[in-house]
């Protein structure tokens, strides 16, 4: 069992989550409550990480940051190395990856509140931060968790991307998804077949903890 | 309200806590981690056994990334943090070298040989011209053959080199399987996914091969020769220089002798 694998794999998953919770309950909030010009793009790129092989934003990835292009020299400059091969180039990757998982629900979760709520608590004399803070985004709490597990549980499971940006370094890039598959290729199917189990089970928790919370969170509501 | 507003607060700090208990990169032994090498997938079990040997030498160690040349080729040219690089070939060094990442010219540290391989069961009768193989491709009887993607592994060409050269590989070509790296098609060959296989000699003898199928040496005039160069990067540390000079050294010749390798004078 490759125990750094899992703490990578950990790591990013928690990361991705961290990212792009701000990010999703803005977007997602925006997408929501806003009409404005160009709103049928945001959505499109919004969903597009979902039906593009991961190929295609590894290939995007590599020619953008690698250090064969301006902009990878410039990161390898202010980061002390290059961007791909790097967690931090992973985290990148998997955070693009994530949106559609993370802005969705939560856009879904924000659309399900009725504007009559917004326009009371306009009336009540409550900021538009109070009523963001103290109305909406309490009432969209289970969206938001939903998002939060999805990004987390996907994460775990990616590996068309990682296997492209990045290069199975232990300890840095070598998350658990691509463990098995060096483990495999190496023949210690004993190995692979531990941290296949583990994955697995860790996943299904994941998954069962999400419906769970959402079901009390629902009981509360009722 | 309050309750449900305290929820969420607390889901948030303890993403927090976890996020902060996982987010320090791990850099075992205290300061600088061991450099990271790379090579290619031939050398999987036979580096693995220098790298065991170096520590116990000299109380150093090393960390081994394989993949096929290309790959790692290609990751070293888009910034992958490699100190030394072990090729199958000469081609994929060289390239490192015109692109001004190497120290030099790098070294031949050994040289390869290709082995057509059979698993138990396979209908599949191994021999050195390979009569067996073109026996089976006469009467169709042959489902899959495994080789390593001839674009990114050197043994995967030296394959194709040897099919041509007995006039197979267009008969072949439909029932052809390629690896990621010489690795990958030989998982594909020892499971009995394939019928067989032209893999590297090295991994053929490997412990996790024996018992589990025929093999024969291919002779070394039938391929173009498997020149293995390695290259230490610029920026390479000392471990990784002191490991360089290792793998050229008796003890780590006598160990790439006995995994099938010719080693160079």
């Amino acid at each position: 069992m490759d125990w750094s694998a899992l703490g990578v794999s950990l790591r990013l998953g928690f990361g991705t989550v961290l990212v792009l919770l701000p990010f999703g309950i803005w977007l997602g909030r925006l997408l929501a409550v806003r009409r404005f010009r160009g709103r049928l793009l945001v959505e499109a790129l919004v969903t597009v990480p979902l039906v593009l092989p991961p190929t295609v934003l590894g290939f995007y990835l590599l020619v953008t940051f690698g250090t064969r292009s301006p902009l990878g020299r410039v990161f390898e400059a202010l980061l002390g190395h290059a961007l791909p091969f790097s967690f931090e180039g992973l985290l990148l990757a998997s955070a693009i990856a994530n949106i559609p998982f993370v802005v969705q629900p939560i856009q879904r979760g924000f659309e399900a509140i009725p504007n009559d709520i917004r326009d009371a608590a306009a009336c009540c004399g409550l900021s538009p931060w109070q009523r963001f803070l103290r109305i909406e985004l309490p009432l969209a709490w289970p969206s938001l968790l939903t998002a939060a597990i999805l990004a987390f549980a996907h994460t775990l499971g990616e590996f068309g991307v990682v296997l492209m940006v990045g290069g199975n370094l232990p300890g840095e890039t070598r998350t658990l998804s691509i463990a098995i598959y060096d483990r495999v290729q190496a023949f210690d199917d004993g190995a692979a077949g531990i941290m296949a189990a583990v994955l697995l089970v860790v996943s299904v928790a994941t998954l069962m903890v999400t419906t769970l919370l959402s079901k009390r969170v629902g009981a509360e509501r009722g | 309200m309050t309750s449900s507003l305290a929820s969420p607060l607390v889901a948030v700090l303890a993403v927090l806590v976890g996020v902060i208990g996982c987010a320090g990169p791990v850099r075992p032994e205290g300061g600088r981690r061991p450099p990271r090498i790379a090579a290619a997938a031939n050398l999987n079990v036979a580096l693995t056994e220098i790298a065991g040997a170096f520590e116990q030498e000299r109380g150093r160690r090393v960390e081994l990334v394989f993949g096929a040349s290309g790959t790692l080729t290609r990751q070293i040219l888009d910034g992958a943090p490699f100190e030394l690089f072990l090729a199958a070939d000469e081609s994929f060094p060289d390239r490192l070298a015109e692109a001004g990442l190497t120290r030099d010219d790098g070294s031949i540290y050994a040289l390869g040989r290709l082995a057509l391989f059979a698993p138990s069961g396979s209908p599949l009768t191994v021999d050195e011209r390979l009569d067996g193989l073109a026996e089976l491709v006469r009467t169709g009887d042959l489902e899959r053959f495994a080789i390593a993607n001839p674009e990114v592994a050197p043994y995967g060409r030296a394959a194709e080199a040897v099919l041509r050269k007995h006039g197979l590989w267009d008969g072949l070509r439909p029932r052809l399987v390629l690896g990621d790296s010489v690795a990958q098609a030989a998982q594909f060959t020892v499971t009995g996914n394939a019928s067989g296989g032209l893999l590297p000699y090295s991994i053929v003898l490997a412990p996790t091969f024996a018992g589990r199928g025929t093999h024969a040496l291919i002779p070394s005039s039938d391929h173009p020769s498997l020149r293995q160069k390695m290259v230490l990067m610029k920026g390479a540390g000392p471990v990784s220089v002191e490991f360089h000079d290792f793998v050229l050294s008796d003890t780590a010749r006598a160990i790439l002798g006995r995994h099938g390798y010719e080693v160079p004078e």
